[in-house]
């Protein structure tokens, strides 16, 4: 069993690296996103300050919910996903090979540039900490239940705009509590409870998530 | 054996009758109750010595609120056991259900904010009932859209109803988080009677409202499930529909006149 | 080892593409599938690999619905079908790797060339998939199958198209090869001659097109007397 989730994990690996242009789109896009902000409400350090969790929380919750276009819907298209459905191993075991590959490629590069960027915020180093582990802990969660909404949206003509109004309710607790621990530890009150919390919803969706997509997969599939 | 020969009694057809029965009774005894429950909230219930009169939006808003959350749980479970069982009927009566939970959801953000206005002077408040309410507008509207968005109608029935089992999952921990942040950041709450016991009369009223909106519910989910039932079953050309259509000399030819 | 189809019937969107239809086939045998564009050939071979679910009616392996024995019953699969399969930026070698591998298979470096080798592919194996022709495309995913050990059922959906004659004339005799030694294939095709087996069974689709039941007349060959499901 494992050799097959291997397999699917080097073969994303593989072309994750082949499309490189792709991954940069996407951090160059989390970049932009979050200078979006003091453009539009002013360069007032206090301000800014008091923001940037959130506005970093918020930048790479949409990077990675423009990103779950491309999560199944290559594979749907050239007829890869059948032979996925078709192996002898559990679809669900495969799509966690494709969840974590998802969160290596548009999760992972997110959480290396923060530190950069939220000191452009002038976010003290302590809590960069804290933000850095939440979004360490939160974005594997976005990738788990954006496959969900990513392989719902497969047969439809929706396309990206249905995936993100199905995933942004879903969203909500991770934004909550990944945003939140920065608050709770400059406030003084322990980014502990948070992190915890998220921890939490982390192992619960990556053992639903990867069971309701392939779920989602064989209904859509058809 | 038995469950099978029960399943096959809540076909279409039954539910088409059954419905049609039902319905003026629903409408009715959800009229007069909620008729009851408003006339007891706003004649023979208190003023409520912080909020004065201003308050008396709730015995709409909370029975709203509840039926909205109860609505969304009823879908789920039909959505599912349509998955499961595969019968279409389970499927129809959770697309019958969707707009109603999105409806009393709005209503119960409605009044809400109508409540806000007077009590807070803003026309919203960021309070944990309120911010959970839109969060679960926002799931039925996910639902709905997901449905609408398939060629064939059963598999968007069946991406649904996973759709509705992750929205169920979630809906408690959505309400935690929102809770949480509610209380850490100490936000405006609107409530009623801080402290003290809710008053005889209030309960009385909210209880009425709540049953008559419910029985309201009922009423306008079966008069859309009919809707839904004969929009399906025509396309599938059922041969039971022609019992239904009025005995015309002539008519204009339809795409069901066809002999299958 | 036997293959049971009873009674399916599909449907796309609201029409019925065919109803009422069945075969058995034992080791060794082999079914061509025929019928116009359109009458559900590739409907029926996804339904047969268990990636639809039919309309009514059932698939049964050993005796045993494949939906209640998916592991096993894909572990001896190999289905090829209308879509390109292949991803652009691999190699044909890392393809039929990684095909192989996802199928349930281990496969070495050295077996996956020498299943291209099979199919004349030695000399593009290290190119990516993007730089090859659609006939070469199609044999670097029926190399994917040769690797071993290789599928006791097959599922072809028109494997002979976009092959050059020497090509399909190999995968002919592949195919011919595979039955001689057990397997059995289901395929479709265009092109005219099918394969040459001595157990040979024809299932024409046209003879089945549906718009209510009871319009079957039962052309296919036996009819299994397995009940059928609501």
């Amino acid at each position: 069993m494992r050799s097959v989730f291997l397999a699917v994990l080097h073969r994303e690996l593989l072309l994750g690296w082949r499309r490189r242009s792709d991954l940069f789109t996407l951090a160059f896009f989390f970049v932009m996103v979050v200078s979006l902000f003091p453009l539009a409400l002013g360069p007032d350090a206090a301000q800014l300050r008091a923001m940037a969790p959130g506005v970093l929380w918020v930048a790479a919750l949409l990077s990675v919910t423009l990103s779950l276009g491309r999560l199944f819907a290559n594979d749907h298209a050239d007829g890869t996903l059948e032979q996925l459905m078709l192996s002898p191993e559990p679809l669900s075991w495969l799509v966690l090979a494709k969840i974590l590959a998802h969160w290596l490629h548009a999760g992972l590069p997110l959480v290396l540039l923060t530190p950069l960027l939220a000191l452009q915020f002038g976010l003290p180093g302590d809590a960069i900490g804290v933000l850095v582990l939440s979004l360490l802990i939160g974005t594997p969660v976005l990738s788990l239940l954006g496959a969900v909404a990513a392989a719902l949206a497969l047969g439809t003509r929706g396309g990206g705009v249905l995936v993100a109004v199905l995933v942004l309710p879903l969203y909500v607790p991770v934004l909550i509590f990944g945003a939140g621990a920065v608050g709770a530890h400059g406030s003084g009150l322990g980014a502990g409870p948070h992190l915890k919390m998220l921890a939490g919803v982390l192992a619960l969706s990556s053992v639903l998530a990867p069971w309701a997509s392939a779920a989602a997969l064989r209904v859509v599939a058809e | 054996m038995k469950f099978h020969a029960l399943l096959r009694y809540a076909t279409p057809a039954h539910a088409y009758t059954l419905a049609g029965r039902l319905l003026p009774w629903l409408f009715a005894l959800g009229l007069l109750l909620t008729a009851a429950g408003l006339y007891v909230g706003f004649g023979l219930a208190p003023t409520d010595h912080q909020q004065g009169e201003s308050y008396r939006i709730i015995y709409l808003h909370v029975p709203a609120a509840w039926l909205s959350m109860v609505i969304y749980l009823a879908m789920a479970l039909w959505a599912v056991l349509g998955w499961v069982l595969n019968t279409r009927l389970s499927s129809m009566m959770a697309r019958a259900l969707a707009p109603t939970g999105a409806l009393f959801t709005f209503l119960a953000l409605w009044t809400g904010a109508l409540w806000g206005k007077p009590t807070w002077g803003t026309w919203w408040v960021w309070d944990a009932r309120l911010t959970s309410e839109l969060i679960l507008l926002f799931l039925y509207i996910g639902f709905l859209a997901l449905q609408d968005a398939f060629e064939d109608p059963r598999q968007g029935d069946r991406a649904a109803a996973v759709l509705a089992l992750v929205g169920v999952v979630n809906v408690p921990i959505i309400y935690l988080s929102v809770q949480w942040w509610s209380t850490l950041h100490q936000g405006a709450s609107i409530s009623v009677s801080s402290g003290s016991s809710i008053a005889a009369p209030m309960l009385l009223g909210l209880l009425l409202c709540a049953l008559g909106l419910w029985l309201h519910a009922g009423a306008i989910t079966l008069l859309r499930l009919r809707s839904i039932i004969i929009e399906r079953e025509q396309a599938r050309q059922a041969r039971w529909l022609e019992r239904l259509r009025p005995q015309r000399p002539k008519g204009p030819q339809g795409p069901q006149e066809a002999r299958t | 080892m036997t293959l049971q189809a009873s009674g399916l019937a599909i449907a796309k969107g609201h029409s019925k593409l065919f109803t009422d239809v069945g075969f058995e086939l034992a080791p060794g045998q082999a079914l061509r599938v025929q019928g116009n564009n359109g009458s559900g050939k590739t409907s029926l071979l996804r339904v047969l690999c268990g990636l639809a679910q039919p309309l009514r009616g059932e698939v049964r392996w050993q005796g045993r619905r494949i939906d209640h024995q998916r592991a096993r019953y894909q572990q001896l699969l190999g289905y090829l079908g209308h879509a390109q399969g292949l991803k652009a930026e691999l190699t044909a070698l890392e393809s039929v790797r990684f095909g192989a591998l996802v199928a349930g298979r281990a496969c070495s470096q050295g077996q996956a060339l020498a299943a291209l080798q099979g199919l004349g592919l030695l000399s593009r194996a290290h190119l990516p998939v993007r730089a090859l022709s659609m006939g070469q495309r199609r044999r670097v995913l029926l190399a994917r199958l040769t690797v071993p050990p290789t599928p006791a059922l097959l599922v072809l959906d028109e494997p002979f198209t976009a092959l050059d004659q020497a090509s399909a004339q190999a995968v002919g005799r592949w195919l011919e090869a595979q039955v001689g030694q057990g397997a059995i294939v289901i395929y479709t095709t265009h092109q005219g001659e099918g394969l040459e087996v001595a157990r040979h069974q024809t299932l024409d689709l046209g003879r089945h097109l549906g718009q209510g039941p009871g319009r079957a007349a039962a052309q296919a060959p036996v009819e299994s007397a397995t009940p059928e499901t609501a």
